[in-house]
């Protein structure tokens, strides 16, 4: 990485540097409505997309700022419940039925501000104990919000929360929701690529590689770190919205221990040293939920089971891989490339 | 080529006039029950350059540490341009002029040159929560630039701080030191370990910063320390042993008799 770009390249336009692997995938990303189903768009492209989110706001903490932070899960479903709240749903008594344009930003605010609380306690911990102390608070959210009736309606929670029909599109049908939840992951991940090369995201990687020497620069590290929750709290509150609006519903297990977990097995497995790991290894967990339980069945056993493929799957990556499966394609490619003459590009 | 921003700096040596760069008094600092520094009571004017000498384990990091707020002392206070800092986080006394470089190189191996001098000047200047990346004729790029020059490191610009020699990541070292306006550096034996080319480049590097900048530097060789500063301070065990010119230490009965003893480096 370099912020202060090496002085040859500095002539190209960025768009002439975007490798053409990227190309071929945004084309294959635009047009894929035209041959895959409702059911892959909706379900699996867009929880995909929408997992990846919450995923990539773990990653950013984590790969940039070295945290470890399990609150993603429920900064996303703290963005849902206020979605809710604040917006309309089938619980006439506690919502307020606001519209769009205030409801979403009143819960993106909101979730960005729990975040940055969280964030404030935790930072001043390393390692495990970050882990533990926002796994702690995530438990305590999951239990406040199954039992608190009066905000979160308890162990239902809330449904019928749905998009707004903007433009005359209904949002949650499958062609618009894939489109909507793409172009949201395609936002966040570029921010997330370009504020990791602009002083905020510099001065955060400097922090996780070496807090002292920070301090010493005239950098205050606590404020960086909290700094970081707060914009790693807006893609995860994003990221809630949108898992309201397919769900149509959310109820406290949205942000259970499980979900939680899963947001961080999500990020190990596709890899936390890069934006696009979250995005990979929430299509590998999608497809393992999504189609597992069908490949089980066939061999007889319970669809279930699909938790165990799953935790099979994490064991293997984090003994064999720690940088999860973008690892894995990156020291296969540079064995590919070492294989390689170096003049004439000849396999040897 | 200057090496620092001269106005702004002498702008800010106007405010406090007459003042002394560092004042610490009764500084102490306890690890358990070891007293690393005890009862160190000492000034430096600004401007002042002075060398700190003394065996390993006498105490000088530690002291180093206390005044960058690395640690916070045990009992004593100091003073940094006047203003009591004793209790202040390290990056506001940075953001009051003082600057330092470590004993055991503490740099950004992951980055580059240029991105490691870059956060340096980032730390003492404003946009630190910037989200814009900085443009091609960003002053602070310039400025970076300059710095890297300063310590002749211009050729290896991108290259991975892990990738350079140990003398050039000592040089590195200094560049960091020397981003924004300092006024006070303190230099943790910046010469340990270096060949004597390396050593006689820090000399004329030390020796061509601007006059303003006062430093302390910890220094085991005699003849680098005497070719930097005008005032010594000799470290033993945690306290002052003893204070004066170059010369007057040099000659000094106790000094030889202790040095020679102690069988430093
Ligand atoms: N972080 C620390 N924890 C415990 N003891 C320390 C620490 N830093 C230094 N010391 C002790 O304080 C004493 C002074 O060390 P130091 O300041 O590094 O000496 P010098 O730099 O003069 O060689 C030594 O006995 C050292 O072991
Ligand atoms: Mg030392």
């Amino acid at each position: 990485m370099a912020l202060a770009e090496p002085k040859t390249t500095s002539q190209t336009l960025w768009i002439e540097r975007v490798p053409p692997i990227w190309w071929a995938l945004m084309l294959f990303l635009l047009t894929m409505p035209a041959w895959a189903n409702d059911f892959f768009l909706f379900q699996v492209m867009g929880w995909t997309f929408i997992l990846g989110m919450i995923a990539l706001s773990l990653m950013f903490l984590a790969g940039y700022g070295g945290m470890v932070s399990l609150i993603q899960m429920s900064v996303a479903a703290m963005a849902g419940y206020m979605v809710a709240i604040f917006g309309a749903s089938g619980m006439g008594d506690i919502s307020m039925g606001l519209p769009w344009w205030l409801n979403i930003p009143i819960a993106i605010i909101i979730a960005a501000i729990f975040g940055t609380l969280v964030g404030a306690l935790a930072v001043r911990t390393e390692g495990i104990y970050t882990i533990m102390i926002t796994l702690a608070i995530a438990a305590a959210f999951f239990y406040f919000t199954r039992q608190n009736y009066t905000i979160f309606n308890g162990y239902s929670g809330f449904n019928l929360v749905v998009p707004p029909s903007l433009f005359g599109v209904d949002w949650r049908q499958p062609m618009p929701f894939y489109y909507l939840t793409l172009g949201c992951a395609a936002i966040c991940y570029a921010a997330v690529i370009y504020v990791s090369r602009a002083p905020f995201g510099l001065t955060l990687q400097g922090v996780r590689d070496n807090p002292r020497r920070m301090a010493a620069l005239g950098f205050n590290v606590t404020a960086h770190r909290i700094a970081a929750y707060t914009f790693a709290s807006v893609i995860a509150a994003i990221g809630g919205i949108l898992l309201v609006w397919q769900n149509a519903q959310i109820a406290p297990g949205t942000a259970g221990i499980p979900a939680v977990i899963d947001i961080l097995v999500i990020a190990v497995v596709g890899g936390i040293t890069r934006p696009i790991g979250p995005f990979i290894g929430a299509l590998i967990y999608v497809l393992l939920r999504t189609f597992s339980p069908d490949v089980l069945l066939a061999f007889g056993l319970s669809g279930e089971r699909f938790k165990l493929l799953i935790g099979l799957g994490f064991l293997a990556i984090v003994f064999f891989s720690p940088d999860g499966v973008l690892g894995l394609w990156e020291r296969w490619r540079t064995r590919r490339s070492r294989e390689r003459d170096p003049l004439t590009g000849e396999q040897k | 080529m200057t090496l620092v921003n001269t106005t702004t700096a002498a702008d800010r040596l106007g405010s406090v006039s007459s003042g002394n760069a560092l004042e610490l008094r009764s500084v102490t600092k306890m690890f358990g029950a070891l007293a690393a520094i005890r009862d160190i009571t000492l000034t430096v004017r600004s401007g002042e350059r002075r060398a700190v000498l003394g065996s390993n384990g006498a105490g000088k990091t530690t002291l180093f540490n206390c005044v960058t707020g690395d640690f916070l002392p045990t009992g004593g206070t100091i003073r940094l341009f006047g203003e009591d800092v004793t209790r202040f986080p390290a990056y506001e006394r940075i953001r009051r002029g003082l600057r330092r470089t470590y004993q055991i190189s503490l740099l950004f191996n992951g980055l580059t040159v240029a991105d490691n001098v870059y956060l340096a000047c980032r730390g003492v200047s404003r946009g630190r929560f910037s989200f814009i990346r900085p443009r091609e004729n960003d002053a602070l790029l310039t400025r970076s630039d300059e710095l890297i020059e300063a310590v002749h490191l211009t050729p290896w610009r991108d290259t991975d701080v892990s990738n350079l020699s140990y003398g050039q990541q000592r040089q590195l070292e200094i560049a960091l030191a020397l981003a924004g306006a300092p006024r006070l550096i303190l230099f943790d034996e910046p010469a340990a370990g270096l060949s004597p080319t390396e050593r006689a480049e820090l000399v004329s590097i030390l020796n061509g910063l601007p006059g303003h900048i006062g430093y302390i530097i910890i220094e085991h060789d005699m003849d680098v320390a005497l070719r930097v500063a005008e005032s010594v301070t000799m470290m033993h065990n945690g306290t002052v042993f003893k204070e004066g010119t170059p010369e007057e230490i040099e000659n000094d009965q106790e000094v030889q008799e202790l040095y020679l003893g102690d069988g430093h480096e």
